[in-house]
C-alpha cells in the first residue's frame, strides 16, 4: 500500500516537472532575462511584452523584435506577463540584448522594483548629489556627481509618478 | 611569534644532548610539546572550516543570483559569432584569484593553465593581469615580464559589482591594445568540485567584423562601446562570483581535511605518549626494585 502511493506519488511529481518543461521558450516567443547585480528578475521566461528606456530613446520590445543592441538610462524597466501582470522595476544603468532568436537580456548594474524605493530617501540622495555635484573639485568627480544627480532625479520621478 | 618558536628550537638541541643520558624524560616533553601544538593546529583549521563554511553558504547564494548574469552578458558573443581576429596575435590573459591561500589548488589551477599556455609558442605576444595577490607570486618569478597589472585585497570580503567595474576600468586604461583575450577562472560545480574555465574577450575592431553583426540594428560605435565596456564588468563579476564560491568550497574541504589529518596524527602522539610514560614508570620502579634487592 504504501509502496503504491509512493510510487503514485512520484508520477504526480513527474507530472508536475513535465509541466514545467512545457512553460520553456517555443518558437516564436521571447525567453526573457532580466538580472541584476543584487537579484535575478526573470531567467529565461516568456513575458509578452518589455518596455526599456535607453540612451537613444525609450522602446518597446516585442517577440520578434528586430535584433539590436542598446545601454541602459536610468529608469524604469516594464515587463509585462503573460497573465497581463505588469511589473516596474528600476534600474540604475545596464544593457539591454535582443538576439535574432528572440532572446532578450537586460542585465543591469543594480535594479530594484518600484515599491521598494523610498520617496523620502530618494529626495535626500538627490539633495546630497546635487550639493557634492556643485562643490565638485575636478572634471572626474564633476562627471561622477552629475550621473548621481541623474539617477537621483530618475528615482525622484519615478516614485512620484 | 618568534618567542614561541624559539623554545622548540632549544629543546630539540638539548635533546640531542639528552639522548644519551636520560633518552625518555627527554622525548616524553618533546612529544608532550608536539601534541600541544598539533592540537592548536586541530583548533585554528577547525575554526577556519567554520568560517569558510559560513561564507560558502553566502557565496553560493550570490552566486545562483549571478548566473543568469553571466550568462546573458556572453549571450552576444555568442549569437553575433564573433571571433577573435587572426592578423592580431596580442592577446590578455586574465587570471581570476584571490589574495587568501589555504584553499587547495584553486589558485594553481588558474595559474597553470595560464603558464601552460605561457610556454607555448607565441606567447610573446600575450600579457597577463592577475586579479589576487595568490596568481601574481606563482607567475612572477618566471612569467614577470607578461604581467601587466595586479589587482589586490581580492577574497577578504564578498566581490562586489564596483570591484568588477574597478577591474574593467583598469583593463580599459591600461594602454594594451589587445585583439582578443581570456578571463581564466574557477567554474563551481558542487562542494566537492570545481574546474577551470574560460570566457572570452574581444576587441571592439572584432565584434565590428563579427559575420553576424550586421542582423543587429540601429548600431553606432558610441553604443557598441558602451555595451562592450559594461559587458566587460558584467564578466568580470560573474567570474568573482564563481571564483569566490569555488574558493570558499574549497577552503571548506581542505580544512576539514587539515583537521582529520590533525586529528589522526594526535591519536597517533597520545598513544605514543602515553606508552613512552608507562615504560619510563616501570624503568623507574625495576631501578628501584633492583636497588632494594641489591641492598639486601
Amino acid at each position: 500500500m504504501a509502496f503504491a502511493l509512493r510510487s503514485m506519488l512520484r508520477n504526480v511529481a513527474k507530472k508536475i516537472q513535465v509541466r514545467g518543461y512545457a512553460e520553456a521558450p517555443k518558437e516564436g516567443e521571447m525567453a526573457f532575462t532580466f538580472a541584476a547585480g543584487n537579484k535575478v528578475f526573470y531567467d529565461k521566461q516568456v513575458v509578452k511584452q518589455i518596455d526599456v528606456p535607453s540612451f537613444s530613446g525609450a522602446f518597446g520590445i516585442l517577440p520578434k523584435h528586430v535584433p539590436t543592441l542598446a545601454v541602459l538610462k536610468p529608469g524604469v524597466v516594464t515587463v509585462t506577463e503573460n497573465d497581463g501582470k505588469q511589473s516596474k522595476i528600476f534600474v540604475s544603468s545596464g544593457t539591454i540584448t535582443v538576439n535574432d532568436d528572440s532572446s532578450v537580456q537586460v542585465l543591469a548594474e543594480e535594479a530594484h522594483p518600484l515599491e521598494n524605493l523610498d520617496r523620502g530617501a530618494a529626495q535626500e540622495a538627490l539633495s546630497k548629489a546635487q550639493s557634492e555635484f556643485n562643490s565638485a573639485a575636478n572634471e572626474q568627480a564633476k562627471a561622477e556627481a552629475a550621473i548621481a544627480v541623474e539617477v537621483a532625479e530618475e528615482i525622484v520621478k519615478a516614485v512620484s509618478a | 611569534m618568534l618567542g614561541r618558536f624559539a623554545p622548540g628550537v632549544c629543546t630539540q638541541v638539548t635533546m640531542g644532548v639528552n639522548q644519551q643520558q636520560n633518552r625518555n624524560m627527554a622525548t616524553l616533553k618533546a612529544i608532550s610539546m608536539r601534541l600541544k601544538s598539533v592540537k592548536n593546529i586541530q583548533k585554528i583549521t577547525q575554526s577556519m572550516k567554520m568560517v569558510s563554511a559560513a561564507k560558502y553558504t553566502r557565496a553560493e547564494r550570490d552566486l545562483r543570483a549571478a548566473r543568469p548574469y553571466g550568462e546573458g552578458a556572453v549571450q552576444f558573443y555568442e549569437k553575433a559569432e564573433v571571433t577573435a581576429p587572426e592578423d592580431e596575435p596580442k592577446q590578455l590573459y586574465i587570471a581570476m584569484t584571490s589574495d587568501r591561500g589555504l584553499c587547495g589548488a584553486v589558485h594553481t589551477g588558474v595559474s597553470k593553465v595560464i603558464r601552460n599556455r605561457l610556454m607555448e609558442p607565441g606567447a610573446e605576444n600575450i600579457k597577463v593581469i592577475c586579479v589576487g595577490d595568490k596568481s601574481r607570486s606563482i607567475l612572477q618569478r618566471l612569467y614577470g615580464k607578461h604581467i601587466i597589472s595586479v589587482a589586490n585585497e581580492i577574497g577578504r570580503l564578498p566581490p562586489t559589482f564596483l570591484d568588477a567595474a574597478k577591474i574593467a576600468n583598469a583593463i580599459m586604461t591600461s594602454g594594451y591594445d589587445f585583439g582578443s583575450g581570456k578571463i581564466i577562472f574557477n567554474k563551481f560545480k558542487s562542494v566537492v568540485s570545481y574546474t577551470q574555465s574560460d570566457l572570452p574577450l574581444f576587441s571592439q575592431k572584432s565584434i565590428e567584423n563579427a559575420p553576424k553583426l550586421a542582423v543587429y540594428d540601429s548600431l553606432d560605435s558610441d553604443v557598441l562601446q558602451s555595451y562592450m565596456e559594461f559587458s566587460l564588468a558584467s564578466m568580470l563579476f560573474y567570474a568573482l562570483k564563481e571564483g569566490a564560491c569555488s574558493e570558499q568550497s574549497s577552503r571548506m574541504t581542505a580544512m576539514d581535511n587539515a583537521s582529520k589529518n590533525a586529528g589522526e596524527m594526535i591519536e597517533k602522539l597520545t598513544l605514543t605518549f602515553n606508552r613512552t610514560r608507562q615504560a619510563v614508570i616501570t624503568r623507574e620502579l625495576i631501578e628501584i626494585i633492583s636497588g632494594a634487592a641489591a641492598l639486601e
